[in-house]
């Protein structure tokens, strides 16, 4: 059911959006309005979250360390896995962001004959992972094409290199196949090893899903069912200079497809997808590991309480220990 | 709120650079691609709305079918007219001038055919 029902829920958007292409007026909400209220939530929604995160204090030094601290200078120091300056932290968070570093040190436990554990590399998340995002950002940045006039040149430049191969007509796109294949994966792995599917909620299988009819209702429009992409730019790009038309033949593929992006856009504050932002306020990458050489202070130290030290605790209940028997430092 | 100084510009950028699409084009509607449309001919090898969308997949079954499959090279349109299944001696007859027709919606939505790595129009070649 965790798997069915998102599945589920997917299908419905894609009948919702079917019915509102066809009825009158509905290809104005779903091309016109919905975009409209979809980018403002989700713009509206990123910074709310975010605002909100950063009201919790993170009074303390928690970073997650997986290296040698800083300590004598004779033991060597890993400087981007438990950083103590913040050209490392920058480090840190660059190969991170970039690079998704700690899912390259992604690991996996098998109990084999003995009983013996055994510990292994496993980089298949990391590769897919990153194919997935990557992919997914040069579409969205090739997308822009139907959003800016003139296209700008970086645009061209993607299209050109992603289209490389120059098969068929319109040219095939390297990403789309590769994005495919690797939500297929992503989808996979939950599915198949039990460990992963025991802990997989329909939270996460909505957004697999929800992606993959994104990329799949683009890939049917482009190369099999073809829109008037003349039509299209002229409303997407109006949607840009705030003059929105909807004129000429646009297939029903089109609303689909846009209607499952405004799901996404509508969806994406509230889900796990926040993860785009959260990565850059994860305190346990972004925080230097300098609790030894720094002194941090609680922010909600109330400053009428002074700090009580063992010997001005002593002076204080000095008689009261001789009398309890208690050992003093001071006569 | 903890860590303004870094937070606040942060999510200024992330506006920033998710409305660029705005900014860039500051309000500005273009114009919308009026490719010019043969003067001498009224009718094409399909209707107008299959030609927007489809065109390309056309040129390609003709290439397919003529070099690898021998097929005719020679088709009638609806209106028992015959025209040459070629770009360059089919499109390009009624369609004469390629930066006022095929150009005008390809630069529009930014694609670029390879057709013209090896085809030119007729005026080019000269």
């Amino acid at each position: 059911m965790r798997i069915l029902n998102p599945f589920i829920a997917v299908l419905a958007l894609i009948a919702v959006a079917l019915v509102a292409a066809q009825v009158p007026g509905g290809q104005v909400l779903v091309g016109i309005i919905l975009p409209y209220l979809a980018f403002a939530l989700f713009l509206g929604g990123v910074v709310y979250r975010v605002l909100q995160w950063a009201k919790s204090p993170v009074p303390f030094r928690i970073p997650t360390t997986c290296g040698q601290a800083n300590s004598l200078p004779w033991i060597k120091q890993n400087k981007i896995d438990c950083p103590s300056t913040k050209l490392g932290v920058i480090a840190r968070m660059f190969l991170e962001v970039f690079l998704f570093r700690s899912l390259f040190r992604n690991t996996k436990a098998e109990m084999h004959d003995g009983p013996k554990l055994v510990y292994g590399s496993s980089k298949f998340l990391w590769l897919f992972a990153i194919l997935f995002h990557y992919c997914f950002l040069v579409i969205v940045l090739r997308h822009m094409r139907l959003f800016m006039d003139p296209v700008p040149g970086f645009v061209s430049a993607l299209e050109f290199g992603d289209g490389f191969l120059q098969i068929g007509a319109p040219v095939f796109y390297q990403t789309d196949a590769i994005f495919l294949g690797a939500i297929a994966f992503l989808f996979l792995r939950r599915v198949t090893l039990s460990n992963i599917r025991y802990i997989s909620l329909p939270a996460d299988y909505f957004p697999l899903f929800l992606i993959f009819g994104i990329a799949f209702t683009g890939i049917l429009m482009r190369y099999f069912l073809r829109v008037d992409v003349v039509a299209i730019k002229q409303l997407t790009h109006g949607l840009a200079t705030f003059s929105p038309a909807i004129t000429g033949q646009i297939g029903s593929i089109f609303f689909i497809h846009v209607f499952l992006i405004c799901a996404l856009m509508i969806y994406f504050p509230f889900s796990k997808l926040m993860h785009m932002a959260g990565i850059f306020m994860s305190p346990t990458r972004n925080m230097i590991n300098n609790s030894r050489m720094v002194r941090h202070i609680n922010p909600w130290n109330d400053p009428n309480i002074k700090p009580h030290s063992y010997a001005g605790y002593e002076d204080e209940f000095r008689e009261f220990m001789k009398e309890g028997g208690i050992p003093v430092e001071k006569e | 709120m903890y860590g303004k100084g870094r937070i606040i510009p942060a999510l200024i950028l992330f506006l920033g650079v998710m409305t660029s699409p705005i900014w860039y084009n500051s309000g500005e509607v273009s114009k919308l691609p009026k490719p010019e449309k043969p003067k001498d001919y009224k009718e094409c090898v399909a209707p107008t709305q299959f030609m927007r969308t489809s065109h390309m997949v056309l040129l390609n079954q003709w290439r397919d079918n003529i070099l690898r499959e021998d097929g005719a090279r020679t088709g009638r349109t609806a209106n028992g007219t015959e025209y040459v299944r070629s770009l360059q001696n089919g499109c390009l007859k009624c369609h004469s001038d390629r930066k006022k027709f095929c150009d005008t919606c390809h630069t529009y939505a930014s694609v670029k055919p390879y057709c013209w790595d090896c085809h030119l129009q007729p005026k080019e070649a000269m």
